[in-house]
């Protein structure tokens, strides 16, 4: 996996973070938290839907699409309290968004290593992006079983 | 020079009404020379989305823990830590936080670990601030940089390490986790699966009061006489002459017991343990009892 070359778009979110000082990533950190979605309608009125990271520090929870494109669309939804965990995942729900289901799955378990963060925020609160970064390609092999 | 203390009636019944205050006091208080207002979180952004206007951000884990061995920092690193924020020695320190104030209260208790005298907390913590209308600001404050001295941590008085724990056993201990927790239905705390440890269960002996039980819905403290009925006869069943030691995971919910077995029922002799389930419940050859009841004291 020598040759292995990460997506652009989270490419581009892992040097954007590595360009910072400790304390600026905090803030992108926190920009990421206030661009996550509202989650679409039809999830809104269906938390039946939606699956709880409970390895992350506060209540998040996720829905992943996978569209008639093959193409993975990642839906999050963490309380204003937590924006900690909001950035994450918004982090993933921008840098995953239209890859393909191959792309997906090929994305390094240990990314979330990998983006500069570790330090800022502490090696044991990254832990939840990885769980979140788990259960989306868990979901999205569930998805594309059939 | 110490700001005056808030007195509250609803504080006087404590027996430290001076370690607390009230939102009203630190909205009429906020810039007062000598007084320094630190948010200490559990989310490591939640201050920069908002803190109260003044407010210097002091992190548990990227600024009170050493980044290399399982201990706080030393008293070159905490002399360092707060000269930075504007804190002196003799400054009147108030800290609060998210989650009624459980990483708040672990922060006080490190500032005692180095014997700052004048550290209270707000009493509620941010979720009281927001409920009372209390203003947030996005602005970081630059506060000029003071000396603080070097003063070397005391551990002997209200932390207490694993063998000092087997050393107390048959003296009361206070588990502050969740039930299952306790029991050992599960190594983790429920939505910390990240904290496990290899074993589960509790300390034998160990009374189980969740920490959270002592906080009221809007994250005050409870009343004296609600604190008396957890803690005391009919409760954990602890005397005024006992020493206690309080446990949890990692030592921040047992801080919040600290706080209220030391300031607000006025106990003498408690102690934390920090090492607390993730250290006990990896350890080699410790006893454990797993079970809703408390279990004896080993006899070998």
């Amino acid at each position: 996996m020598t040759d292995y070359q990460l997506p652009e778009s989270l490419a581009q979110i892992r040097e954007d973070f590595l360009a910072l000082e400790q304390r600026d990533r905090l803030l992108l950190l926190l920009e990421f938290s206030n661009e996550l979605p509202e989650l679409p309608a039809r999830y809104a009125d269906h938390p039946d839907l939606l699956e709880q990271v409970v390895e992350c520090q506060s209540p998040v929870f996720i829905f992943v699409e996978v569209d008639d494109a093959d193409r993975v669309h990642l839906h999050a939804t963490a309380p204003k309290e937590a924006p900690t965990t909001r950035g994450f995942a918004s982090i993933l729900a921008q840098g995953l968004s239209g890859l393909t289901v191959e792309e997906v799955l090929a994305v390094p378990d240990d990314f979330p290593d990998t983006i500069g963060l570790t330090e800022a925020v502490s090696p044991l609160r990254i832990r939840g992006m990885t769980a979140l970064l788990g259960r989306t390609k868990r979901q999205v092999r569930e998805k594309t079983a059939a | 020079m110490a700001v005056p203390v808030d007195t509250s009636p609803r504080f006087s019944e404590y027996a430290h009404p001076e370690r607390l205050v009230s939102t009203e006091w630190l909205k009429a208080n906020l810039g007062t020379p000598g007084l320094v207002v630190v948010e200490s979180d559990e989310d490591v952004l939640l201050y920069e989305t908002g803190h109260i206007p003044g407010a210097v951000k002091i992190d548990w884990h990227t600024d009170l823990n050493d980044p290399v061995q399982r201990d706080y920092i030393d008293g070159a690193g905490f002399a360092e830590l707060l000269g930075s924020k504007g804190i002196s020695r003799d400054s009147t320190v108030v800290i609060y936080g998210d989650k009624n104030n459980w990483w708040a209260a672990y922060a006080l208790w490190v500032f005692t670990l180095f014997g700052h005298e004048d550290v209270r907390l707000l009493d509620g913590g941010r979720v009281k601030w927001e409920a009372d209308g209390g203003e947030y600001t996005t602005e970081v404050p630059s506060p000029a940089r003071v000396d603080y001295p070097v003063v070397e941590r005391d551990d002997s008085k209200i932390r207490a390490y694993k063998d000092d724990v087997l050393a107390h056993l048959g003296n009361p201990l206070v588990d502050v986790r969740s039930p299952e927790e306790y029991n050992g239905e599960r190594t983790t705390a429920p939505a910390y699966p990240e904290e496990g440890t290899l074993r589960a269960g509790h300390i034998p002996t160990a009374k189980n009061i969740p920490w959270g039980k002592a906080a009221a819905e809007d994250g005050t403290f409870r009343p004296l006489a609600e604190l008396n009925a957890l803690y005391r006869e009919g409760g954990a069943g602890i005397k005024d002459d006992d020493t206690v030691i309080a446990y949890c995971r990692i030592g921040e919910r047992s801080s919040h017991t600290w706080f209220v077995l030391t300031h607000l029922l006025g106990l003498p002799n408690v102690r934390n343990y920090d090492g607390s389930w993730t250290e006990w419940g990896s350890a080699v050859r410790v006893p454990i009892v797993k079970g809703a009841e408390p279990g004896a004291v080993p006899t070998r």
